[in-house]
């Protein structure tokens, strides 16, 4: 404690404390002067610091200070605080952190100065803090507690309660028995309670309801829990993704291959495995190691059980109420491209002298060439109307909208189906539709032919085989085959029996443009009305056509022609280079806008057969050129004399096909036989069959197996030659209909090749199923046939020369016989010559012996003794 | 060197061997016949496939082990010859 010195300094007014309302009332803030810090030595950071922020001041030194300064005095506003304050001193507090407002604070009460300074105070005062307490624990361990009179609260009560206590005195009784003896001794003796529950008598707790004690206070436990929660966990989805890698192999670099290679461990193991290698790689060349044995022997079982599946089954037969009465089928082809679509031509079943009676009858009726689709088989599909009796037609190979037919009056028709091709595709995949087709008018299309030769340049007799040149090839005026540029087919070939055949084009002939106003006319003219419905495609053809090429056929021996039938072209490959596309790039449809070639454009391809095969009325068979020459004489142009002929039978053939396997198998059907020929072999056909009774009607190779042939017979039959297996029976056959057959086809647009077409006279068309042993062909059956047909070849070879051989020595008898008769003149004479001879050689042999003797000096005497025998 | 050259033109040279691929441990062609990227997956494929069959002839006696391998497919023949170090691989269509 500081001694004060009085010094009043007297507060300005204007140094108004802020009284906050956040102080305390007992907290008065203060600021003090300098002059006043020093008079009560309460320097701010000198005397009073922040960790000694207590200074007592003594009331006197603040009275006396309030006197000396009044006003001044920064105590004035708190003079009767001061004055009123009981003790001696008072506290004041330096206010570091401005808590209350100013720098220092007073502290008004005696007990926020006591507890200002005692508890909150640090450093001196705890120690004494500490000290009072240990003093204080001391004088509790000292002092023994002394016992306090018990102030009762109640609880005797639930004492009394718990504990026992008599309520009333016991009870006493004494039991005797009565009439007993008294006195005397009672002997007691143990028993069982149990064993005598008739003398018993029991008295057992039960549960009296009056009395029932409730629990007044009872432990139990609770615990909570929901009972529905929704609650939710993140599940791993694992979402198939693509994913993919990029890598590349490891590789060496040359120099270490070169390195690599140089190793000697690369040259041993390469030594000792090359040995083995070589072995190997040779034992692969000498035994075939990828023929399949089981497969291989399991084909040939087939062939044996395979008599019981000959059967060709009816699969479907056509018959058009409308359109077949009276009429035949002359020509059946199937739809090349669309599957179950078939075409047949009607021709009116009359022969010529009935044709020509009611020939006014048959101009009002036209005759069609029907489209059967497999899904109607009550309603054709589509009706191509032609101008007379169509014999033959055939679809162009690489169009397969474009139909060329031969008329019965010599012309050539041209039809196109471009419109109705989508309802012939409908009908094919479609068919089970039938319901939907019921709101399409149920009325056959009828297409109108496009294009028809002119009458006078045409043939003059039916025309009885058409076909098509392939697109790969045409042919100029001189018949020399040429490069075809536009890659369609162009041209046709037909045949007539007026003895000759005919080449058409399809394209307009080349013709000289005079002057412009001839293009422009042309032009003009071109856009022309449509009668009928039909299509532009042909219309300069129409009715002006000719053809370019006309092959007559002189016969070789004597005058006159040969009247073919049927021909047949060898199948002619070109090679053509990828990068040769066409050079116009004109659509190939349009054939109005194709032009012929002029001389010069025309390349000529070597390679190309042009020889034909031709099948007479009179049973030849015709094997000659089609070029053309140019007559220097008379200036026109000049078929060459056939090559061959052969004369088979003395009615007509009526079928010329190749065989589809082979290119130089030919097979000509007449009507009491059928003959195999290969193209080039004079001498005769390799297999001619045996004269049979019925007469053949027609004959088809078949197109999977190369040594089946289908025949069609003038009673209905159709056989079936398989000419591995017999060559003089045929190896199946079945009756198909009551009339003659008039041809039979095979399908060719599907891979399954497995329906045979056959017409008949009466106008009906039937499709069989081929059994599948005539499907399926062996891997060896063609190289069989192959085998076969070379035999008969060298066999006729053989005969050839044999008839050559013994043409020679007959020749060669007789000249030896001439010379004999001419030798038998002069015998006699020679007899005597011969005698003279002989004794001449005798004579030579004597003299001979003589010299040989004295040469080896034999006895003379022996000699002689020899002579004297020998010379009697 | 030119042994090596010789023995591997003389396998070449037989009749119908498409090529030869001679390939190291690890799978990496070192002298071929064939184009990179077919002998690449020839040698790798081929690797993989004979390190199998030399662990299955051990598995099953352990006294054996893999002299020759070959392939018969429809269209060639494969034919590996292992090396503790190498692999010799041919390809040969015998059929021409």
């Amino acid at each position: 404690m500081k001694d004060k010195s009085n010094a009043d300094n007297l507060p300005k007014p204007e140094e108004a404390v802020a009284s906050e309302p956040g102080h305390p009332e007992y907290i008065f803030p203060l600021v003090l002067t300098s002059v006043s810090q020093e008079l009560f030595s309460c320097r701010a950071d000198e005397d009073v610091t922040a960790e000694n922020p207590h200074k007592l001041l003594k009331k006197q030194d603040i009275i006396q200070d309030l006197r000396h300064r009044a006003a001044v005095c920064d105590f004035s506003p708190v003079k009767q605080a001061v004055l009123d304050y009981p003790e001696d001193e008072l506290l004041l507090v330096f206010d570091r952190d401005f808590t209350y407002g100013q720098s220092f604070y007073l502290v008004l009460t005696v007990q926020a100065k006591e507890s200002i300074l005692k508890p909150p105070a640090e450093g001196a005062d705890e120690q004494m803090e500490d000290e009072e307490q240990q003093e204080e624990e001391e004088e509790m361990m000292m002092k023994t507690p002394e016992p306090q009179p018990w102030v009762s609260l109640g609880s005797e009560q639930e004492i009394q309660d718990q504990s026992l206590s008599e309520s009333r005195p016991r009870l006493r009784y004494s039991v005797c028995p009565l009439g007993r003896r008294s006195g005397t001794r009672v002997r007691f003796s143990d028993r069982n309670a149990l064993d005598w529950k008739e003398e018993l008598v029991e008295c057992s707790s039960y549960e009296d309801k009056s009395f029932s004690i409730t629990r007044m206070e009872r432990d139990s436990s609770t615990q909570t829990c929901r009972d529905n929660t929704h609650t939710c966990t993140q599940t791993l989805w694992k979402k198939p993704k693509n994913m993919w890698s990029q890598y590349e192999p490891r590789e060496f670099s040359s120099e270490e291959k070169q390195h690599q290679l140089q190793s000697e461990n690369l040259k041993n193991f390469i030594t000792s495995v090359a040995r083995r290698f070589e072995i190997y790689l040779q034992q692969n060349l000498i035994a075939d190691v990828f023929c399949d044995d089981w497969t291989a022997l399991c084909e040939d079982d087939a062939s044996l059980m395979g008599k019981t599946e000959t059967q060709l089954k009816e699969y479907q037969s056509f018959m058009d109420l409308h359109f077949s009465k009276e009429k035949t089928i002359s020509h059946v082809q199937w739809h090349p491209s669309i599957s179950g679509v078939i075409v047949v031509s009607m021709m009116e079943r009359l022969s010529l002298e009935e044709r020509i009676d009611s020939s006014t009858k048959l101009l009002l009726n036209p005759s069609h060439i029907l489209f059967w689709s497999f899904s109607d088989p009550i309603n054709p599909q589509l009706q191509l109307e032609c101008p007379d009796d169509v014999l033959c037609f055939q679809f162009s190979p690489s169009d397969h909208n474009i139909i060329a037919g031969g008329c019965m009056n010599g012309q050539v028709v041209l039809w196109d189906i471009s419109a109705h091709v989508d309802r012939l595709q409908d009908t094919r995949s479609g068919g089970k539709n039938i319901l939907n087709k019921l709101g399409k008018s149920d009325a056959t299309p009828v297409v109108r032919y496009c294009a028809v030769s002119g009458i006078e340049n045409g043939h003059k007799a039916p025309i009885t085989d058409i076909q098509w040149l392939p697109e790969t090839f045409e042919v100029n005026k001189l018949g020399t085959p040429v490069e075809n540029q536009s890659r369609t087919s162009v041209q046709l070939v037909t045949c007539a029996p007026d003895c000759c055949v005919l080449f058409w084009d399809l394209r307009a002939p080349r013709v000289m443009v005079h002057s412009l106003t001839d293009i422009k006319q042309k032009q003009e003219e071109k856009p022309l009305e449509n009668p009928h419905g039909v299509p532009n495609t042909f219309t300069h053809l129409n009715l002006t056509w000719k053809p370019f090429i006309r092959v007559s056929l002189p016969k070789i021996s004597s005058s006159g022609e040969y009247s073919p039938l049927k021909f047949s072209m060898r199948e002619n490959t070109v090679d053509y280079n990828t990068g040769d596309k066409s050079v116009s790039g004109a659509d190939s449809h349009v054939f109005a806008q194709l032009r012929m070639q002029s001389a010069k454009q025309q390349k000529p391809l070597q390679n190309i057969s042009t020889k034909l095969y031709i099948a007479t009325e009179d049973g030849e068979l015709v094997y000659t050129d089609w070029k053309v020459e140019k007559d220097n004489d008379s200036g026109r142009m000049l078929s060459a004399k056939p090559l061959d002929v052969f004369l088979l039978q003395d009615t007509l053939l009526h079928t010329v096909s190749r065989s589809p396997f082979f290119r130089d198998i030919i097979l000509t059907v007449g009507r009491f036989s059928f003959s195999i020929w290969r193209e080039g072999l004079t001498c005769g056909p390799l297999l001619m069959s045996v004269y049979s009774k019925s007469m053949f009607s027609a004959g088809h190779w078949s197109r999977s197996r190369p040594a089946v042939l289908f025949m069609g017979r003038e009673d209905g039959d159709v056989e079936v030659w398989d000419l591995l297996q017999n060559s003089r029976q045929p190896s199946h056959t079945q009756n198909i209909s009551t009339a003659a057959i008039s041809s039979i086809r095979t399908q060719t647009s599907s891979a399954k090749q497995n329906l045979l077409a056959v017409s008949d006279r009466l106008g009906t068309l039937h499709i069989l199923q081929i059994p599948g042993s005539l499907r399926r062909s062996s891997s060896s059956e063609r190289q069989n046939v192959e085998k076969y047909f070379e035999k008969e070849e060298e066999r006729l070879q053989y005969f050839e020369k044999r008839q050559s051989d013994h043409q020679k020595k007959k020749k060669e008898t007789e000249a030896e016989q001439q010379k004999k008769k001419t030798e038998l003149v002069t015998p006699p004479k020679q007899e005597e010559e011969v005698d003279a001879e002989t004794l001449k050689e005798y004579q030579q042999f004597l003299t001979l012996e003589k010299l040989i003797l004295k040469d080896m000096n034999i006895q003379n005497e022996t000699q002689q003794t020899c002579n004297t025998i020998n010379t009697p | 060197m030119a042994e090596v050259e010789d023995t591997l033109k003389r396998i070449q040279a037989q009749h119908g061997v498409i090529g030869t691929i001679v390939v190291n441990g690890e799978g990496i062609p070192i002298r071929t016949t064939l184009d990179n990227s077919t002998s690449v997956q020839y040698a790798g494929l081929l690797h993989q496939l004979t390190m199998k069959a030399r662990s299955a002839v051990r598995d099953i006696d352990p006294q054996n082990e893999l002299t020759f391998l070959r392939i018969r497919s429809k269209k060639h023949e494969i034919m590996v010859a292992p090396d503790k170090e190498y692999l010799l691989i041919a390809i040969q269509n015998p059929s021409e």
